[in-house]
Parts: C-alpha cells; sequence; structure tokens
C-alpha cells in the first residue's frame, strides 16, 4: 500500500497557458518525489524542478508528492502556485514565498487620470504579463465576480506576487478585493495589502461601515508591515441601498478616491433589463456622479461589456462624460483608445485654456487684476476650469514640453 | 564529411546524401549565369484521350518505381486528401524510397509519418511542418530532407536541383485536356500558382480533379499542353479546411498591440508614401490585424497601394473594394473574399512563385514591394531569424514564402517578445533560415528594434509614438521575464538542409537527442 494512500490530494492552478496545475499530496516519510511535466520540458525543465525543491524546502516539507502540469508558467506564477497548494494542505498560517526579483514600487502620485480602468481576472496570470503596454490608466486585477469560489485562495496569492513582479507602468495598480462580509475579503486583505497595490476597490457598497472596516483592517495591517505608503480605496456601488447612501459612502474616509459604479448588479437588483442607451440606471448615475463630486472625489463609470461594438463604446462614453463621469471601466484593451480620447481635452480645449493661462499671466505683469481674452472678461471660473483642463491635458500626455511653461 | 562556415556563421556540409552542397555566401552573392533544365518534349501527333478512370490507372500509366520523386502543391492546405491518397497506394503497390516533393505540409498529413518509418518515403524536399517535422528532427527519414522557400523551390525545379518524376495536380476545377484553375468547384481555393513549376517540369503531369466542365476550362491556371493525365475523384477534401468561411482578426490585445506598432511603424517611418506604396502581410493574427490598420492609415492619409501582396483575405479584398490599392497580386487565398474576388474582380491577379519569388529569372516582384511583415519562431541579435525550427530544436514548420517575401524594399518581423515563457528575441537562432542582412526591423508589444545596417529608418522615426529599443534590449528584457532557457541536445546527425532561395546552404537541422 502506498505510504501516500492516507492524506488527501491536492489540486492548485489551471491547465491553461502561462500557467500550472499543481498536484500536490503529503506524506509523513518517504521524502519527496517530484514529477515535472512541461509544454517548456526542454528549455525549462530543470529550473522549474528547481524552483520546486527549493519552495518544499522553504515551506520545510520533506516528504510527500508533487506532480506539476506545466504551460510556460513564469516563476511568480509557479511560486503563486505551489504556495498555494501548500496553504491547502498545511493551512494559512505557512509564509510568503515571495517572487525575485521584485519591481521597484513606482511612485504614487498626488493625483491622476482614471479615464480608463482595465478589468483582468485575478486568476490568469497570462493577461497580466503585458497589461502594463496598454497604457490603461489603471489595471484591476480582480479577486471578486471573476473568480470562482474554489480558485479564491489560489487567486489571492496569485495576485500578491504579480503585484510584487511584474511592472504595470504608469498605470495605477488596483486590486479588487471581495466583500469584508464574504468568507474571502479579510484573507484577501490580509495577503494584499503587503503587496501594496495603489488602490482597493471595494465591492458591493451599501454603506459607510462597509469602508470604515476595510479601513480599520488596512491601517492595522499597513502599521505590522511598516508601510507609510497609504492605499486609496474605490468604493463599488452596485445596488440600489448603495445608491441611496452614496453621500455617506463618498464621506466615509479620507482614502476615498473615486466612485465607481456598477451597471450590472444594480440593474439585476432593482429588477430591470440592462439595456444600451442604459435608462434603468440613468438617475443612479447621476446621484453617484453628485455624491462623488460633493465629496470632491473622482467617479467613474461602469464598463461597455460589447468589446467589438467601439461605435456603441463611443455613443455611451461621451454620455457618461456628459453625466459628470471621469472615467469608465474597460474589459479589453481595443476599448481603452477611443475613451482616452472622449475623457481627454481636445485640441481647440487645450489652445483655448492656454490663452486663457496666457491673458491672465500677462495680466499679472503688468498689475492688471483683470484679464481678458479678445472682448471677453476673464473670471475666475473660467481660469480655473482652464488650469483644470492644462492639468488634464499634461497628464494625458497631450502637453509638448516647451508648450508647458 | 567535409564542413564549412557559411556567410552568417554557420557550419554546413559540402556534400549530403552524394549531393554536392553550395554554403550560403550572403542573400546577394549569387549573380546568375547558369543555365535551367528542360522538360521532355512530347509530340500531339493526334488526339490523345488523356481521361483515366482512377488514381491507380493514374500509377500504372506513369510507371512509378523505387526511388522516384512526387510532387504535389499545398493549395488545398489542411483540408488536402490527395497527397494521402496518393501516397497510400504507391505504399500499397510496396514502393521503396520514394522522394516526397510538396509544396507544403498541413497536420492533415500526419499519416505520412508511418509511410517514412516504413522506408516508403526516403526523405521531403519542399516543406513540412507539424507531425511529419517531429518525425524528421527523430531522425526518421532514410536520407536528409530539404526545406526550401516557395522561390527557392520553382527554383530548384526550374534548375534541376529537384527533378521531379511525377506531378500529381489537385485541380479544384479541370476540363479533360488539363486546363485547370482553383476558380470553382466545391473545393475552390484560388489561385493554383505553387503548382505551375510541377506542371512545366516533371516528367509526368497528372490533372486530379472533383469538379470536370466541358473543354476549355479557362482561366487556365495550369495548362492542357503540360498534362499527361487527368483523373476524376469523388472529392479532393474538405472545403471548411481548404479556406476558412471567414477569417477573423485576434482579440490577442497583445497581437493587436504588435500589428498596431507595425502600421504605426510604417506610417511614422516614411515607408507609408504616396506614391510606390505597395505592402505584403499573411494570414496569420497578427498580419490580418496589420492589414486592416494599414487600410485605416491610408484612408485617412489618402493613400492608394499600387499593389498589395496575398495570401488574399477579406481584409485585403477590402482595400481593393474601397479603392485603397489598385491591384491584389495573390499568390494563395485564405478565405472565401479572396476566392471571390479573384474570381470576379479584374484587377485581383493570380500569381505564381516564378513571377513573384523566384531568384533566378531576370526579375520577380519580391523586391518590388515596399515593405513586408512577416512572422518569426526566433530573431537573433544579428537579425538572423528561424522559421523551421522552435527553441527547444523541433523543425516544426516549412520556410513558405519567408525568405522570398523578405526581399521586399523593407521586411518587418512582428514576434510577441514571449511565447508562454519561451523567449523570441534569443543571443543566437536554434537554426537560421533567412540571414540578418534581409531584415530590417523586429516589432513586438515592447517596441521596436532596428537593424543597424538601416539607420536611415531609425533617424525618420524620431517623431513617432511608438517606443524604439535596440535588440539587445529586447533581449534583456525576455530574459528578465523567463529567466535564460538551457540549449535543446541534438546528435551529430543532419536531418534537413535549409536552403537559402539562391541554392546555397544557409543551416542544418540536426536529430534531436530525446531524453528516453
Amino acid at each position: 500500500m502506498s505510504i501516500f494512500a492516507q492524506s488527501p490530494l491536492h489540486t492548485v492552478g489551471r491547465e491553461e497557458k502561462s500557467d500550472c496545475l499543481i498536484e500536490l499530496q503529503l506524506a509523513s516519510s518517504g521524502g519527496r518525489a517530484i514529477k515535472v511535466h512541461s509544454s517548456v520540458q526542454e528549455l525549462y525543465g530543470n529550473q522549474i524542478r528547481i524552483t520546486l525543491e527549493s519552495a518544499l524546502d522553504f515551506f520545510a516539507i520533506s516528504h510527500g508528492k508533487l506532480v506539476i502540469r506545466d504551460f510556460g508558467a513564469l516563476d511568480h506564477v509557479l511560486k503563486a502556485r505551489i504556495e498555494a497548494a501548500v496553504r491547502a494542505a498545511c493551512g494559512d498560517q505557512v509564509p510568503a514565498l515571495l517572487p525575485e526579483p521584485r519591481i521597484a514600487l513606482p511612485p504614487k502620485p498626488a493625483s491622476r487620470l482614471r479615464r480608463s480602468r482595465l478589468y483582468l481576472p485575478g486568476n490568469q496570470p497570462d493577461l497580466a504579463l503585458n497589461a502594463g503596454l496598454f497604457q490603461a490608466d489603471a489595471i484591476i486585477l480582480d479577486l471578486e465576480d471573476s473568480v470562482a469560489p474554489p480558485h479564491k485562495a489560489a487567486a489571492r496569492i496569485l495576485v500578491r506576487n504579480t503585484l510584487a513582479s511584474i511592472d504595470f507602468g504608469r498605470s495605477e495598480r488596483i486590486v479588487r478585493i471581495n466583500p469584508l462580509s464574504s468568507p474571502y475579503g479579510q484573507d484577501d486583505l490580509l495577503q494584499i495589502v503587503a503587496a501594496q497595490p495603489d488602490t482597493l476597490l471595494i465591492p458591493k457598497c451599501e454603506n459607510a461601515v462597509d469602508i470604515r472596516s476595510v479601513e480599520e483592517r488596512v491601517s492595522q495591517l499597513e502599521q505590522t508591515h511598516g508601510i507609510d505608503r497609504k492605499i486609496s480605496f474605490m468604493p463599488l456601488i452596485e445596488s440600489a441601498r448603495g445608491v441611496m447612501m452614496a453621500q455617506e459612502i463618498a464621506f466615509a474616509s479620507e482614502r476615498n478616491c473615486a466612485l465607481c459604479f456598477g451597471a450590472e448588479d444594480f440593474s439585476a437588483d432593482i429588477g430591470a433589463e440592462r439595456s444600451q442607451e442604459g435608462k434603468e440606471s440613468l438617475v443612479a448615475r447621476s446621484l453617484i456622479v453628485l455624491a462623488a463630486k460633493a465629496a470632491r472625489i473622482q467617479v467613474l463609470d461602469t464598463v461597455y461589456s460589447d468589446v467589438e461594438n467601439i461605435t456603441g463604446l463611443i455613443e455611451s462614453t461621451r454620455e457618461s462624460l456628459q453625466l459628470g463621469f471621469d472615467g469608465r471601466g474597460v474589459i479589453h484593451p481595443s476599448q481603452i483608445r477611443p475613451i482616452h480620447d472622449i475623457f481627454s481635452p481636445s485640441a481647440e480645449q487645450i489652445e483655448k485654456a492656454r490663452l486663457i493661462i496666457q491673458a491672465v499671466e500677462e495680466a499679472k505683469s503688468k498689475g492688471s487684476g483683470v484679464a481678458a481674452l479678445g472682448s471677453k472678461m476673464i473670471d475666475a471660473p473660467v481660469v480655473a476650469r482652464a488650469q483644470k483642463v492644462l492639468s488634464m491635458a499634461r497628464a494625458a500626455g497631450l502637453l509638448e514640453p516647451d508648450r508647458e511653461s | 564529411m567535409e564542413w564549412k562556415k557559411n556567410a552568417v556563421g554557420r557550419l554546413v556540409p559540402l556534400e549530403i546524401d552524394g549531393k554536392q552542397l553550395k554554403p550560403f555566401e550572403g542573400a546577394y552573392a549569387d549573380q546568375g549565369g547558369g543555365r535551367q533544365t528542360g522538360a521532355r518534349i512530347c509530340a500531339a501527333a493526334s488526339y490523345r484521350d488523356k481521361m483515366l478512370k482512377s488514381i491507380d490507372e493514374a500509377i500504372d500509366a506513369c510507371k512509378i518505381q523505387d526511388g522516384m520523386t512526387i510532387g504535389f502543391h499545398h493549395h488545398l492546405r489542411n483540408g488536402d486528401i490527395l497527397i494521402n491518397l496518393v501516397m497510400e497506394k504507391l505504399a500499397a503497390r510496396g514502393l521503396k524510397d520514394l522522394v516526397l516533393a510538396p509544396s507544403a505540409l498541413f497536420p492533415t498529413h500526419e499519416k505520412l509519418v508511418s509511410y517514412i518509418e516504413q522506408g516508403v518515403i526516403s526523405h521531403i524536399e519542399g516543406s513540412m511542418n507539424g507531425p511529419v517535422g517531429r518525425a524528421c528532427s527523430l531522425g526518421k527519414m532514410k536520407k536528409t530532407a530539404v526545406l526550401r522557400s516557395h522561390g527557392g523551390r520553382y527554383r530548384a525545379i526550374q534548375d534541376g536541383d529537384l527533378k521531379i518524376d511525377v506531378a500529381f495536380i489537385a485541380a479544384p476545377c479541370a476540363d479533360s485536356h488539363g486546363n485547370a484553375n482553383g476558380l470553382h468547384g466545391p473545393s475552390a481555393c484560388g489561385p493554383l500558382g505553387f503548382a505551375l513549376a510541377d506542371s512545366l517540369w516533371a516528367e509526368r503531369v497528372v490533372v486530379v480533379t472533383d469538379h470536370l466542365v466541358p473543354f476549355p476550362c479557362f482561366p487556365w491556371s495550369i495548362e492542357g499542353g503540360h498534362v499527361d493525365f487527368v483523373v476524376t475523384v469523388d472529392t479532393l477534401g474538405d472545403p471548411s479546411q481548404i479556406i476558412s468561411g471567414t477569417t477573423r482578426i485576434t482579440r490577442s490585445p497583445t497581437r493587436l498591440l504588435i500589428a498596431d506598432y507595425a502600421a504605426q511603424f510604417v506610417r511614422d517611418s516614411g515607408i507609408m508614401t504616396d506614391e510606390n506604396f505597395s505592402f505584403q502581410a499573411g494570414a496569420g493574427g497578427v498580419s490580418l490585424a496589420f492589414v486592416k490598420y494599414m487600410g485605416e492609415m491610408m484612408r485617412e492619409k489618402g493613400v492608394i497601394a499600387d499593389f498589395v501582396r496575398g495570401g488574399s483575405t477579406q481584409y485585403m479584398v477590402d482595400l481593393l473594394e474601397n479603392g485603397l490599392t489598385r491591384f491584389i497580386l495573390d499568390g494563395q487565398s485564405f478565405d472565401l473574399d479572396g476566392v471571390r474576388s479573384l474570381r470576379e474582380n479584374p484587377n485581383h491577379i493570380e500569381t505564381n512563385p516564378f513571377v513573384s519569388y523566384n531568384y533566378h529569372t531576370k526579375g520577380c516582384f519580391a523586391n518590388r514591394v515596399k515593405v513586408s511583415v512577416l512572422g518569426a519562431t526566433e530573431i537573433d541579435l544579428d537579425f538572423n531569424v528561424n522559421v523551421n525550427t522552435h527553441s527547444d530544436g523541433w523543425l516544426l514548420h516549412g520556410i513558405g514564402g519567408f525568405t522570398d517575401a523578405a526581399d521586399a524594399q523593407v521586411t518587418i518581423i512582428t514576434a510577441p517578445l514571449v511565447r508562454n515563457r519561451v523567449p523570441i528575441v534569443v543571443d543566437s537562432v536554434t537554426s537560421v533560415t533567412a540571414p540578418g542582412e534581409m531584415i530590417d526591423v523586429l516589432v513586438t508589444e515592447y517596441g521596436v528594434a532596428i537593424n543597424p545596417r538601416r539607420l536611415d529608418l531609425l533617424d525618420r522615426l524620431n517623431k513617432s509614438a511608438i517606443p524604439v529599443l535596440s535588440i539587445e534590449e529586447l533581449h534583456n528584457r525576455a530574459l528578465q521575464m523567463t529567466g535564460e532557457p538551457e540549449k535543446p541536445q541534438f546528435t551529430d546527425r543532419v536531418v534537413a538542409l535549409i536552403e537559402f532561395r539562391d541554392g546555397t546552404v544557409i543551416d542544418v537541422v540536426r536529430q534531436l537527442q530525446t531524453k528516453s
């Protein structure tokens, strides 16, 4: 009888490209048996074996059987999958096996554009590898709706390692955690806060307590890990109750940087069919815009789910802009450019803003309190708007350096 | 065996299987001056009935014997059943040591592996992929395979390097005289140009059709005057595998980004000019998207191409029908729109490898193409390109038209930096298909690298938004992600020669040492 017969077999990962499936069965004696099957056997078979051996050493596992079916998983993925398998077998007390080398944490700007935020399913490593190349203003590694319950535990380890080893360029690094009221939210925070994403997207927010309880736990963890770079919050409102409480949600925390609206859950919640033109959510979206703007934070519209229909995306996004939104969700990189075009100031707007600021400065240098452009007097709100246009243009890379001065 | 280092630094043998070989000396070192071979002279003394009742009758009539070379074309692609059918009948007759000379093979031809193992086929000259390539990598062929480009195959036949004894030409539409085209019938595939050289130089030519029409079958891509016999069969293959109903652009964000960068490069580097603009792109995921993006940019800038070079697809046909190109010069059709357009539009022109690709001519149009966009399995720091083997050493692809199309004025390689952990930019390619001197630009999702030989292109790019890196930077970037791979282990045995388009040997493929 096999010595492995008594202990359960733990299976983690996926048989998909850039990923791997790991089967781990612990034993009390008999040493370790590691079997490597890989699509890149000839090129990386030995390295994969070494990674697995040293991972088992790290977790102090001396006896058991480990089988890997690899489809080109990179090192941080291999390590995430083996750690998840060990956690499944040994419980959640095991230490984190972080990938090396780790990327340098990009600086966190005081303000940023959030015209587009690209959603990526947290348990699919292939999509994250190149995600930083598409120039999205933000990338969301999702642990919530796109990850089925049996994969939640493995996904959060993978997302943690992804944050540590993938360079997302200038994109804001956001993780959508599970609600704290679910069985997964607390464990998500435990792994994710230490990896220092820029922002947490908090789903299914319905009141201020939903934000404050996350804040409390995040502050504790930041203190434990000695992190002085505060993680920002994006409350996601996707129910009738949430919409009616949008104001208190928006004001619930200093960490709030934007409110987001989720149309799919919202329309289900009010018992309406989600339509192309979005009539069913018009009032809800307007209420959320008002709440966010009252709290002086940004407000971001829902995703447009028909990837093939770029014309529809453009129409719908023009409406978002009209309603006061600062950006919207993206489920395919091909949606990014049209959205950026809409949420960025046009060449004419930039030119006009530049002339306004120029006129104001000229007036100032002449000691005059009143500036005019042509025959029109320039008053304070016009100056403020012009400044906003220029700062958006600068952030969007639309201003040539010699034109900034 | 005597070896010599060739112009891309690869050791190649000077003789193999009793054949003298010439090492590669440079892409344009060969200045011609040889002689073409001649075809057998027949006589049309009186009317002769060419119709035979079956493939078996054709095999009898052609007197196929051990050691003969049998030619096929690949216009029916993965839908072809003729190659398997003919080889099955030859195997059943106990024939041995046949040389199979297809212009390409597909996964559907996996069955040939058993004929290779049984010694029915001694080796392949031309092209192979997938399962047959794997068998070759394992050393299963008795003799050394020869890989040739489409233009190289035509040259080899015309120059007498590859003597085809019997050519079986799958013809979607033919008459009893042997005139044939690929435009009509249930197996319609578009052009039939890859069979032209076979029809002109093979000792015996058999046209096989599943759609016999009354004489004359016109246009005649294959002329009846070259054809010995005509055989009808119930079907030539599976239409859904011959051409796809529609070709769809990839949804892979990475591939779309590469295509976008390639099109932006063509626009921003000044290659896309108001006059004398032309380009070639294939039917791969990146290429289709490139054609679409290129069309959008041409429309925006009011550019009309003199011609575009297919493989034709709906995206090329769109360019023609929307007045964005004056002609399509088509080597093969990949979808129904391509076939329809070739049939109906006089500006959609069928081509063959003689006019498009052959180096031993008084001019083929490959070097009139302004820019060619091609894929690769590997590219190295010298810009040498490999399209035949993978980094793990397996021979998995034919050359296709690669080396010929790389003759364009600007040749762009599009490839992801990493494919499932395998770096595509390497220090030295596993095998060289085309020399770096023919390759001008590499476009990846991380940006473009320009061959230092083409600093003129680099200068023109300074206003472009595309990231420009050195190929060394791209290489380092890939290795940071993947780690340094191990090298595959080979035995000393050469299993295939990679022939350059001028007939010289640019590299060899060795037998893989398989771990038991």
